[in-house]
């Protein structure tokens, strides 16, 4: 199953970190292929949110005293440790929210009505999971008068521009919202270029980085992306956190989401006035111990090197698109010309769901369904859903020949 | 071969999902409803025919696993000539079968469902038609899984 050290790269080492690899599932080794719903773990992440319980833990931006001093100083550095991850300009553009689905919603919420005007648009595309996309339907169906757009896909499974650009040229967007790497396809889009087009059109424009931020190097500067968001878990980081990176200028001219402790400055029984950002948008207690997990993976990652995970994962997918198309009755969904680990399929004997349960009996876990991305299923004749791989810095070109030989088993018994 | 997963796909399940004999749409349906499952994309429309409380014929339209398709040609099988109460009452057994993996012996073919059981994120392939079932004769015109 290990590939030892191929082009510098050491997975065997790397998936020592991780303890729960080492793992058999019914007495076969643990192959795990759903890193795209949520990533494991590795020890240095468990370490710091122990550390951060066992040694400098109290509430944060409250205590006078020592060791809410320290808290509070380490959970600035997490903060820090995202900016730097993202290349933001400053720390202050750095949002903790809950996951990237919160973070999503506060910029529906407090930019799409605190600053978005009646008659404007928020284009979305078919390949947006979920949590771009019901936040944008509530806040359409909140009565202010915001409509929405959609930003076709191609049958290739790309983004496309054309659409796009058609959209933009109607003078209403306000906002562009899109995926930076379908969760489904695969597909990274081209962000700086979508960037370009939004800001020449008067739109601000807004990424989700659920998918992205995990498998290449984000500057957000260089993207010039007025918001960004990711999350912890699928990150090799906790759940419960996610990030939410906002161009300063927007975050001063935007009211708070939530209401509560740490996002005041002052507070009479008749009302109150805001704090500045990022504390504005960061109503109650915030994720403490979550945020040490959180800047534990971000220096875990940047230690590989993103660029090395990068590599490392160009190197899968190729692999896997070598092999995949080779197992007879396997179709796989978009044929995106730059894409990440992330495949999605269907085998003409089974069911995706019959297929997920008879690769499990393998020790393979891979997603089953529509990946909380409906839309996208209809628009590529998949209703019924599809099966989904999705890799890590630790998956292994053993691991793909596992998954390629499970589904040749899963054709003859199914058949 | 795990010995769970053939419990699953056993002959009975491959059979009726593979080779239907109620997969139709009747077209003087005096109840119908639509059931879905939302997470993984599951549906089956049931289609019943009813001589005052007594379903006369009952067939099943459908897309999904082999778990939640064989179920529901099974249901049609089972259900046609039942007392609309008959019928609520032999739903409430299978789907407890279902989660629980108990009572298989005295289901007849039924009892091929109970294997879902063994697989919790199975079970609810196994009652979506019965949910749907119900909601049909509570002239309901949807249901879901969750």
């Amino acid at each position: 199953m290990m590939d030892g050290i191929a082009h510098g790269y050491d997975v065997a080492r790397i998936r020592q970190d991780f303890p729960i690899l080492s793992q058999g599932v019914r007495g076969r080794p643990l192959v795990f292929l759903d890193s795209g719903a949520s990533a494991q773990k590795p020890r240095q992440v468990m370490d710091a949110m122990r550390a951060c319980m066992e040694t400098a833990y109290a509430n944060v931006h409250r205590g006078a005293y020592h060791l809410s001093e320290l808290a509070t100083e380490n959970h600035e550095a997490a903060r820090e440790a995202v900016r730097r991850f993202l290349n933001a300009a400053r720390a202050e553009e750095i949002v903790f929210a809950g996951s990237s689905t919160n973070a999503i919603n506060l910029v529906a919420h407090s930019f799409g009505r605190g600053v978005l005007k009646a008659g404007q648009r928020v284009l979305v595309s078919e390949m947006e999971h979920h949590a771009n996309l019901i936040p944008w339907h509530m806040l359409r169906d909140s009565g202010l008068g915001i409509g929405m757009g959609v930003i076709r896909v191609t049958d290739a499974g790309e983004l496309d521009l054309d659409s796009l650009r058609a959209e933009l040229a109607k003078g209403d967007v306000g906002l562009v919202a899109v995926t930076h790497m379908s969760n489904v396809l695969g597909t990274v889009t081209p962000a700086a270029a979508i960037a370009r087009m939004a800001h020449e059109a008067g739109a601000r424009v807004l990424f989700d980085g659920s998918q992205a931020a995990v498998h290449r190097r984000v500057d957000v500067q260089a993207l010039d992306a007025d918001f960004y968001v990711f999350t912890g878990h699928k990150l090799y980081g906790p759940t419960g956190i996610g990030v939410l990176y906002a161009k300063h200028e927007l975050l001063k001219a935007m009211p708070p989401f939530l209401g509560g402790g740490d996002m005041i400055n002052t507070v009479t029984m008749d009302g109150f006035t805001w704090a500045e950002p990022p504390l504005r948008f960061e109503a109650g207690t915030p994720p403490i111990i979550e945020a040490q997990g959180l800047k534990a993976a971000v220096e875990y990652v940047e230690a590989i090197g993103m660029e090395a995970i990068e590599a490392h994962e160009r190197r899968l997918v190729e692999h896997a698109m070598r092999v995949l198309p080779e197992v007879e009755g396997l179709s796989i969904l978009g044929a995106a010309q730059d894409r990440g680990g992330v495949f999605s399929f269907a085998l003409d004997a089974a069911h995706p769901h019959d297929l997920s349960t008879f690769l499990d009996s393998r020790g393979i876990c891979i997603r089953a369904g529509r990946h909380c991305a409906e839309p996208l299923h209809a628009r590529l004749g998949h209703e019924g859903g599809s099966a989904r791989a999705s890799f890590g810095l630790y998956t292994t070109e053993g691991e793909v020949d596992a998954l390629a030989g499970a589904l040749r088993e899963a054709r003859r018994f199914f058949a | 071969m795990s010995a769970a997963l053939d419990t699953l796909y056993a002959a009975p399940i491959r059979e009726h999902a593979r080779n239907p004999r109620h997969r139709a749409r009747l077209e003087c349906a005096d109840a119908t409803a639509r059931g879905d499952n939302p997470l993984c994309g599951d549906r089956v429309e049931i289609f019943l025919t009813l001589d005052g409380a007594r379903i006369v014929q009952a067939s099943f339209l459908g897309r999904g696993c082999d778990v939640s398709q064989a179920s529901a040609d099974l249901l049609a099988e089972a259900v046609r000539g039942l007392d609309a109460a008959d019928a609520r009452a032999l739903s409430a057994r299978v789907r407890q079968m279902a989660r629980s993996g108990e009572g298989a012996d005295a289901m007849g073919a039924l009892g091929a469902l109970a294997a879902a059981a063994r697989f919790p994120s199975r079970v609810k392939c196994a009652t979506l038609p019965w949910v749907t079932l119900e909601a049909a004769l509570d002239g309901a015109r949807e249901a879901s899984s969750e």
